[in-house]
């Protein structure tokens, strides 16, 4: 095999798994870099940021950021981090590579078109990123890219005509990819299972993949004509999104009949599922970790797979939460909080089950079993400050304001990113055949965890003040006061930023020196862990295995300790 | 003996002064001269609420008004851009550059002339940031923001044209940047008055331009030396 | 490792929840009828959550405290009853939460949003753009000009795009870019949208409402102190988002109408 056709456009579910984790590092990087660019910006709006204004001399003339530089940062932002790396990382990433494995089989089930959904993502990173190289810029409009804003052009800012249409044709062909991606994780799950692997007894990393790419195949299949949508509206004269007689920038805009809120509606129904579909792996990653590392059983797994369901469901119900204050119709604000609030019930039976699973546990404390019991702190963190946004009257106050940045960034900047953590570092030897280094991961988890709070707790309490957000600096009296603040959370942001540093540098050591890894270094018990680290080309050796048992084995006498595995065919002494 | 050296002494002193002729073989000493006013009710200027910039309201202690239509004693019509539109011969593109400030949230001046390929600085002098915004048709359009402290914008017009100018933040700023080919023009003040001077015996069309008013065209006859008086009246009305 | 966890989770709870309690950042007092509603289902849902928030974090210290003990021979235990009392627990706890609070909030909610204005209202037009309001009062006539975006011209002040010169109804028409109105007067404002999406907040007055092109949204409240507030907007409208706001001005009733006079055009 040619080095293109085994590294490049291979074919194997294990290299994709890895090319999307990769692609996810380079976003994960870009963004942070970018969030580091805001938030000095915003706690020092007037200085000039060294070598800034050679790189950027017309978005920050002697290095001091425009606000529509500052816009621009912010709209790719969101884009980078929302799409190419939470929905990324998680679901194409790490599902990728273990859920043909988790179930059994030799490879996903169509795996041409899985290595043509790697490559249409990474060209969308492409053409995403490439609008930092056009005359404008990036778009300004957020990564919600809201009309008219982003549908008339140029007329409307900086960024507004090629960057938009970049950012549209990025998203789209994102879209693609996820649709291919999510056809094939829900094919694999249903037809490939191994001899003994009933739906019962899949994982529950696997049940949070399957169920996720069922929410993606509806939620992507919306996104994507509304970018198409929207393009047109750009290059084709029409007027989906745009109202008669808009005057922008001294000019009457040509377009008529077009609806702005149609775009909001669009958006959201892809949005709203889009959140889930960034946490409900790590939901999964989670509760596949927690027993391994607690060596008992997660508390009541039936219930979690029903929990799962039940938010994948009520997903599609909620997504007017986000436009209460729109211009929709009122009443549907109190129609569509209702399944808001039920949505809470099944993701807090979830976080009490984990929390019952660390009841009486013997709780070995690997860097991943840290990120596990982190999530489940800055979950709970995240969670409960939707409630407050999930009633359409604390909504008209908190709207808008720094309140929600809070809120979404516990849940999926913070939250979503230490199930990514934990599974890097619970499947790092397995998927390089080498242990990662838990000194300096432990390292890693106490700088983040103690930085994650300092930065998006205090944004809880700016929101309450009635801090805006999506502002590019603070400088009249309205606002001057929560300057402090917002400079505390710019010191905390960098310094969890650096923190940073010490996984890539973890990442790159153990990939070439860290020290060998066996087949089953955490004792745990799915079937990944019954062949080799790293797994050989076809997973199983050509000995596909059978399953004897679920993955909850904990705290049993086994065979190898306190656990049976799924493919030991010992039976469970219970039994 | 300097006989000897007189001849290219001479010859560099006819080559002299034959590059120190001007391009018109006779002096250029016309003027054409006179005032701008009007005739009926020009519309009332209102005054400009600059309360969502405290930094810029706070340096005006009286409100400042709108120039779309700005008169002065006797009628006069001020912020008229009278030029040669026909007849003027070609010059050379003048270095000095045209300086326009934003200064209190305002553009000074109103109406900036200047020639095609001539410098224009633009400077922030606020506190706060600008995003001037001309709103060229037939020269390339452009927007840039100058935060507070940023140093002056440098930029020329290729082409000449009447080019609306706003401020993306603050919609009240309204201007002008007046493009032309010729050296001979003039911006009417409080008196309505305009001077053309250095021209040469011939025929021109003088113009003039006002932002509400529109444009009026004469055709003139300078002699050798001395004045010609032109008048334009515009039309007022109350809206 | 797993006690330092459990001491972190601790202290963070403990903080985050004392500068919750203690108010150290907070909703400036509130100047409008309706807001008392939305003020007590904010503290009510502060208390709720407070609560769940310290339990659930001192129980995952709790839990992981005992947990990393490395006594041998310590058997596993299971949590007393399983899974069934956690369902029920969030159930019927955070189920009877929700109901309560959709039923009273939906009621706050209502009379700001779906309930119509007084009819003594005091009715003013609010136009958004790029980057400022403009607020339109109808004049003597007390009818307000009809808009003509085509007529549109900011450096002369015509914002609204009225055209006084066929519409005699728009000749009177008073355009402040304050938004000016009496205290204890029903106000209704008429929002529309000159460019892109806005939005209307002023945190004091508990209220918040977008702009949409292409819309008219009526929007009503009623000021009960007198002063001088920001409106701000908090839907990003291009460049220069951050620095789009205007005042609320709330004078006495003699006050306003002085002001009111001194505009007449």
């Amino acid at each position: 095999m040619t080095f293109l056709r085994r590294y490049v456009f291979s074919l194997d579910h294990k290299v994709i798994g890895k090319q999307y984790l990769g692609l996810a590092l380079l976003a994960v990087c870009t963004g942070m870099v970018l969030s580091w660019l805001m938030r000095l910006h915003l706690g020092w709006p007037n200085a000039a940021v060294p070598g800034l204004g050679t790189v950027s001399p017309n978005g920050a003339p002697g290095g001091v950021m425009t606000p529509e530089y500052y816009l621009s940062l912010m709209t790719m932002h969101g884009t980078i981090m929302v799409f190419f790396v939470l929905t990324t990382a998680p679901f194409a990433g790490f599902g990728n590579f273990l859920l043909p494995i988790q179930v059994g089989a030799e490879d996903m089930a169509f795996p041409r078109f899985n290595m043509m959904s790697f490559w249409v993502t990474f060209l969308a990173f492409v053409v995403l990123v490439s609008a930092f190289f056009v005359h404008d810029g990036p778009p300004i409009s957020g990564w919600t890219a809201y009309a008219p804003l982003s549908a008339v052009g140029k007329d409307a800012g900086p960024g507004q005509g090629t960057g938009q249409i970049l950012w549209a044709v990025s998203i789209a062909l994102f879209c693609v990819g996820q649709l291919l991606g999510a056809l094939n994780f829900i094919a694999t799950t249903l037809d490939l299972r191994t001899k003994g692997m009933s739906l019962a007894r899949l994982p529950y990393a696997t049940w949070a993949w399957f169920i996720t790419s069922v929410i993606g195949l509806i939620a992507f299949s919306v996104l994507l004509p509304a970018c198409i949508l929207l393009i047109l509206d750009q290059v084709a004269g029409t007027s989906f999104f745009v109202p008669a007689g808009l005057v922008i920038s001294d000019r009457l805009q040509p377009h008529a009949g077009g609806s702005p809120l149609l775009w909001q509606h669009l958006f959201w129904f892809f949005g709203h599922p889009e959140v889930y579909i960034a946490i409900l792996p790590g939901f999964g990653i989670v509760s596949h970790i927690l027993p391994a590392v607690a060596r008992k059983p997660l508390l009541g797994p039936r219930v979690f797979i029903a929990c799962l369901v039940a938010i994948g469901f009520l997903s599609y119900m909620v997504w007017g939460h986000h436009m209460f204050l729109s211009g929709m119709n009122p009443f549907s604000a109190t129609l569509f909080s209702v399944p808001t609030l039920i949505i809470t019930i099944p993701a807090t039976v979830a976080t009490l089950l984990w929390i019952g699973t660390l009841y009486g546990s013997k709780l070995r404390f690997s860097t991943a079993a840290l990120f596990c019991l982190g999530f489940i702190s800055v979950f709970v963190s995240g969670g409960l400050s939707g409630f407050f946004l999930a009633q359409p009257a604390v909504d008209v106050y908190l709207h808008g304001t720094y309140f929600v940045v809070g809120h979404f960034h516990f849940v999926m900047g913070v939250a979503a990113m230490f199930g990514i953590f934990a599974g890097t570092y619970f499947w790092f030897p397995k998927m390089f055949g080498r242990m990662m280094n838990e000194t300096l991961g432990k390292w890693h988890f106490v700088g983040t965890f103690i930085g994650v709070y300092c930065v998006f707790m205090p944004m809880h309490y700016l929101g309450l003040e009635g801090d805006v957000r999506r502002y590019s600096a603070f400088t009249d009296e309205y606002m001057k006061g929560s300057l402090p603040l917002h400079r505390f959370i710019t010191v905390a942001a960098l310094f969890t930023g650096a923190c940073q540093l010490l996984f890539l540098y973890n990442l790159v050591h153990s990939r070439f020196r860290g020290p060998l890894a066996p087949a089953n270094p955490w004792e745990a018990t799915s079937l990944e862990w019954s062949t080799a680290s790293p797994p050989p080309h076809d997973n199983f050796g050509g000995q596909p295995p059978t399953v004897y048992h679920g993955p909850n084995e904990y705290g049993v006498a086994g065979r190898s300790g306190d656990y049976i595995m799924q493919a030991s065919s010992e039976a469970d002494p219970a039994a | 003996m300097h006989t000897r050296y007189l001849w290219p002494l001479a010859l560099a002193a006819v080559a002299s002064s034959a590059a120190r002729a001007p391009a018109h073989p006779a002096a250029a000493a016309g003027t054409i001269a006179g005032r701008v006013t009007f005739t009926g009710t020009p519309p009332k200027m209102r005054a400009i609420d600059m309360a969502k910039e405290p930094s810029c309201a706070a340096q005006h202690q009286t409100p400042v008004m709108t120039e779309t239509v700005v008169t002065g004693p006797d009628n006069a019509v001020a912020n008229v851009v009278v030029y040669i539109s026909a007849g003027d011969a070609t010059s050379a593109t003048p270095t000095e550059a045209v300086r326009y400030d934003q200064k209190g949230c305002e553009y000074i001046p109103h109406v900036a002339v200047m020639q095609v390929g001539q410098p224009l600085e633009i400077y922030n002098n606020d506190q706060t940031s600008h995003n001037i915004h001309p709103l060229a048709l037939v020269n390339p359009e452009w927007n840039k923001s100058q935060p507070p402290g940023t140093p002056p914008i440098h930029t020329s017009y290729a082409t000449s044209e009447f080019i609306p100018v706003k401020c993306n933040v603050h919609p009240w700023m309204h201007g002008y940047f007046v493009v032309l080919t010729t050296p001979h023009y003039a911006v009417t003040g409080n008196d309505g008055g305009f001077t053309l001077a250095g021209l040469a015996p011939g025929k021109y069309t003088v113009t003039a331009w006002h932002e509400k008013f529109g444009e009026q065209s004469q055709e003139v006859t300078v002699a050798a030396t001395g004045r010609v008086t032109v008048s334009f009246v515009f039309k007022a009305l109350p809206y | 490792m797993g006690k330092l966890f459990a001491v972190i989770v601790v202290v963070i709870a403990a903080v985050s929840a004392t500068i919750f309690i203690l108010h150290v950042w907070w909703p400036p007092p509130d100047i409008s009828v309706h807001g008392a509603g939305i003020d007590r289902e904010l503290g009510q849902t502060m208390v709720a959550t407070g609560v769940l928030f310290v339990a659930a974090q001192l129980a995952l210290a709790w839990f992981v405290w005992q947990g990393s003990s490395r006594r041998e021979g310590r058997p596993i235990k299971q949590f007393p009853g399983g899974a069934t009392p956690l369902v029920v627990f969030a159930v019927v706890l955070v189920g009877i939460e929700i109901l309560s609070l959709t039923f009273v909030g939906s009621k706050v909610w209502a009379n700001i949003y779906i309930a119509p204005p007084d009819s003594g209202a005091l009715h003013i037009d609010v136009q958004a753009e790029q980057f400022a309001y403009y607020f339109r009062h109808a004049g003597v006539d007390a009818r307000f000009g009809g808009l003509h975006p085509d007529l549109i011209d900011d450096g002369s002040g015509n914002f609204f795009g009225l055209d006084p010169a066929n519409d005699t109804t728009a000749r009177d028409d008073i355009v402040a870019s304050s938004l000016v109105i009496p205290v204890n007067q029903p106000i209704l404002l008429t929002l529309h949208a000159k460019d892109v999406g806005h939005s209307f907040y002023v945190p004091d007055l508990r209220i918040q409402q977008d702009f949409v092109p292409g819309l008219v949204i009526p929007l009503h409240f009623t000021a009960t102190h007198t002063g001088k507030y920001e409106i701000v907007c908090t839907q990003l409208c291009g460049l220069g988002h951050h620095t789009m706001r205007a005042f609320l001005e709330v004078m006495t009733r003699d006050q306003y109408d002085q002001w009111l006079k001194a505009q007449a055009p």
